[in-house]
């Protein structure tokens, strides 16, 4: 009897503790993501500025409220642009920075097949 | 014909680098986010400065109207330095002036209004900082000039005299 009292006492305590780790994970993981517009250079979760410390506050509103991490950033992207975003989707403007190794790699290799082959 | 391809070749690769690098040093890496214009001004529910009731942010700002909304805080020192130009504009019957008192004790807030007078027509609290998120702020002082709910300017950091005639000229 009472190895079952303990079992379902750990059976009710365990889901419990996977819940808040999650949320908290995912406060880190966004908070990291963040750049910190007053003290740039910081993420938001390195900052303790005012700026950064009301941020994480609205980050936390927006989880319980139910948000995903992109609904979030795409909150944030449109109030304060792209540059908030420690990694940047990829758009129109850096389509050529994303691309340009691939084709310089697709190039090259041309290159030295065509040396290869005329040898 | 080859051997003077080559030096030429490697002093022009340098002269772009150089170029680019010291056009890099005069471009300022302080970024200020893009101003979206012509955004609608988000609804917020706050706490009134004097009162301490709840409003809403629709019954403050009518149509047809231009407000300033202006973020301030008697931490600020910043906001010291332009709250003479407030006082100047509150003067002007064509706007309104909002104040969003930004993370502060309320008696300092209040003795700094009762030391430099008040320019404000209403002023809400924004305890947390999350209100001025809203609206794409990230410091104090900041000012929105709005008008149709739509906000037409932003002005990150202190007007000055400069700022203060743009907002004038855009009243009239």
């Amino acid at each position: 009897m009472k190895i079952l009292k303990v079992i379902l006492v750990i059976f009710l305590i365990c889901p419990i503790n996977f819940v808040e780790a999650d949320i908290n994970d995912m406060r880190h993981k966004i908070t990291k993501n963040l750049r910190c517009l007053i003290c740039q250079g910081q993420s938001v979760y390195d900052s303790d500025s005012e700026f950064a410390n009301s941020l994480k506050l609205v980050v936390d509103k927006k989880l319980n409220v139910g948000l995903s991490e992109d609904e979030i950033y795409d909150y944030l992207k449109n109030k304060y642009g792209d540059w908030i975003l420690y990694d940047p989707e990829m758009n129109k403007s850096n389509l050529l920075l994303w691309t340009l190794p691939l084709i310089l790699f697709v190039f090259g290799s041309l290159l030295i097949f065509k040396k290869v082959s005329i040898k | 014909m080859k051997n003077k391809i080559l030096p030429f070749s490697i002093i022009f690769f340098f002269g772009i680098i150089f170029f680019i690098f010291y056009k890099g040093l005069e471009d300022s890496n302080i970024y200020t986010p893009d101003v979206k214009i012509k955004n609608d001004i988000p609804v917020f529910i706050a706490k009134d400065f004097y009162s301490k009731e709840n409003i809403n942010s629709k019954s403050i700002l009518e149509l047809d109207k231009f407000y300033l909304l202006n973020i301030w805080s008697s931490w600020c020192v910043p906001c010291r330095k332009e709250h003479p130009l407030l006082m100047n504009l509150s003067l002007n019957s064509k706007i309104n002036i909002i104040g969003m008192n930004y993370k502060d004790n309320f008696t300092n807030a209040e003795n700094f209004l009762k030391e430099l007078g008040n320019p404000y027509k209403k002023i809400f609290i924004d305890f947390d900082g999350t209100i001025a998120i809203d609206w794409g702020a990230y410091g104090v002082p900041e000012s929105f000039l709005i008008f149709n709910n739509k906000i037409v300017k932003k002005y990150v950091g202190p007007l000055n005299i400069k700022t203060i005639n743009e907002i004038i000229k855009e009243i009239q």
